[in-house]
């Protein structure tokens, strides 16, 4: 994948199956489609047809929920063949994966769940991202958490960790906004400082998405990551802060409970648009 | 977290009345249990949703509240051992058949092999289709006739069931669903074919000739043993009416191995010009 060209800088959307047929028709203005990587993991039939015929027109993006880069044993070999045949098929931009582990002891555990931030878990991830760029040459996009608890035992902070990770890596970042929110009310901490201590250098992508509200067990308000709603304004707010310092960043709204018409992810899309646009050089605009 | 630390989290994860794993915290000191159970709901909802749109018509026939407790003992049972849950529940239709619970509809665990055989079907892997030209030139020579060897796609399952399954899965793509549940006899022996034909997974009866002629070609029997297990099976098999019906239904996929599945898309280098701006600019 050395050879393909990033993302493009412009919004995109999460591809849903109830959305297939509009977007190969061309009705959404976006700049990208991502798929789950996982759900392109099957022998053959309409869905891996259909992404063939929409990277005709469009970029896409693929991302993973299964690699559990955080776990004990090093990424699985099967997993990373199958990772590089849909990657030699749908020849994605780019190619993201958590910084979380989902799966223990030969199960797969369907979520994505926290690490503790310490020296022995950054250096076991660090050689997990080294494995996967080597084992597939590209340069992998990790994502910032979301998360409901702590693991004790910390010795560095989330974003310090995650400077850390991407220093010994090289690796990008995939930036999202909506867990930057989620995880800095779940844990009380202040989401603007947090989003400073972050290498934004390393932006590769990023992600838009909206949360529901809970109550922990004192009351103190727990932000869900559903995906299943508009983005927030305070996510909106966070991501204007972030593309006035890094520029103009592939970003993407992603929605994969309760989804709606594409015309409503596209509206979302363009809200993205217009903020990336205003980041955008006027030599840009004018090309 | 060490080994014992990420065992006891995916124990918790798995067993409600498992014990919070120790070293984990909230920042305000509140009770972990609430924010644990979080993860637990993730990973139920997500295994949940996966079997719900895998089979659809069980969820129907039993309801939702049922159905969510279904598959909240099968997750329990069968965790996913792989990622790729494309392929997650097809230990389902075997674990319904040994549920008390589902017992009262003795005909669920057989509805849930035929949305398992959908669920595989639709991606199964892709073979070019039979010639029809290939085909007219081997019917045309009736001394081989008898020595042919059919290939049938790599989507088709053929299913056979003391209950009506095909029906009562038709049943439930109906706008009246009730009105045509009542037309159908449950207790009625069928046999379904189900097929991918282009964007579709086609769900047919076959009379029991017709499932023994389909049954000996899966097993690469030449045409004329097929043709002899056909009437075995039934006096009334119809050898004309089976191979245009699999020749309907793109059943039929082109001899000796297919060439190599469809490499990688063409090594395209570089987009045009401005693709990046998308198509409709």
């Amino acid at each position: 994948m050395h050879d393909a060209p990033p993302l493009p800088p412009r919004a995109g959307l999460g591809l849903k199956a109830a959305h297939l047929r509009d977007a190969l028709a061309g009705r959404a203005d976006v700049g990208y489609f991502e798929v789950h990587a996982e759900n392109c993991m099957v022998e053959g039939g309409p869905w891996p047809a259909a992404l063939d015929r929409l990277g005709e027109r469009h970029a896409l993006s693929l991302h993973g929920v299964g690699l559990s880069l955080g776990g004990r044993r090093r990424p699985d070999r099967a997993h990373l063949r199958r990772l590089a045949r849909v990657i030699a098929r749908h020849r994605p931009r780019a190619y993201s994966e958590h910084l979380a582990w989902s799966g223990h002891g030969g199960r797969y555990h369907a979520d994505l769940l926290p690490l503790c931030w310490d020296e022995p878990t950054l250096a076991r991830v660090a050689a997990h991202v080294d494995e996967t760029q080597q084992a597939l040459g590209l340069r992998l996009l990790v994502e910032n958490p979301a998360t409901y608890l702590t693991v004790d035992g910390a010795s560095l902070g989330e974003a310090q960790f995650i400077a850390e990770l991407v220093a010994r890596t090289g690796c990008a970042l995939l930036l999202d906004v909506c867990n930057v929110q989620v995880s800095a009310v779940n844990h009380g901490r202040d989401a603007l400082a947090y989003l400073q201590a972050l290498p934004l250098a390393a932006v590769g992508e990023i992600h838009l998405a909206g949360y529901a509200v809970d109550r922990d067990a004192a009351g103190a308000p727990l932000l869900i990551d559903t995906h299943g709603a508009p983005v927030d304004a305070a996510v909106w707010r966070l991501y204007e802060w972030v593309i006035a310092r890094t520029g103009p960043r592939p970003t993407l709204i992603e929605r994969d409970r309760d989804v709606p018409p594409l015309a409503v992810l596209a509206a979302e899309a363009a809200r993205a648009e217009r903020i990336l646009a205003r980041a955008r050089p006027a030599l840009r605009q004018a090309a | 977290m060490n080994a014992s630390g990420l065992a006891a989290f995916s124990r918790a994860l798995r067993d409600p009345r498992a014990p919070c794993p120790r070293g984990l915290s909230a920042w305000n000191g509140s009770d972990v249990a609430p924010r644990l159970a979080v993860y637990r709901n993730n990973v139920l909802s997500a295994l949940t949703d996966v079997l719900a749109q895998t089979y659809p018509v069980v969820r129907e026939l039993v309801g939702a509240g049922f159905f969510a407790a279904l598959a909240a003992r099968f997750v329990r049972a069968h965790p996913p051992r792989s990622p790729v849950l494309a392929r997650y529940g097809g230990r389902l239709p075997g674990f319904v058949a040994a549920d008390a619970a589902a017992a009262a509809l003795p005909y669920l665990a057989d509805v849930a092999r035929l949305e398992w055989a959908r669920c595989k079907a639709w991606q199964a892997a892709d073979a070019p289709l039979l010639p029809a030209t290939t085909l007219a030139r081997a019917l045309a020579d009736p001394r081989r006739l008898p020595r042919l060897r059919l290939r049938l796609q790599p989507s088709l399952a053929l299913l056979r069931s003391g209950h009506a399954i095909a029906a009562l899965w038709a049943a439930h793509q109906a706008d009246d669903v009730a009105g045509a549940l009542a037309a159908v006899d449950p207790a009625q022996p069928q046999n379904a074919l189900v097929l991918r034909r282009a964007d579709e997974v086609l769900v047919v009866a076959l009379s029991d000739g017709a499932a023994a002629f389909v049954g000996a070609l899966q097993q690469r029997q030449t045409l004329g043993a097929a043709a002899r297990a056909g009437l075995a099976a039934s006096a009334a098999f119809d050898l004309a009416a089976s191979l245009a019906l699999l020749l309907r239904l793109q059943a039929l996929a082109a001899p000796t191995p297919a060439p190599e599945r469809a490499p990688a898309p063409s090594p395209s280098p570089t987009p045009p010009a401005g693709s990046d701006r998308g198509p409709t600019r």
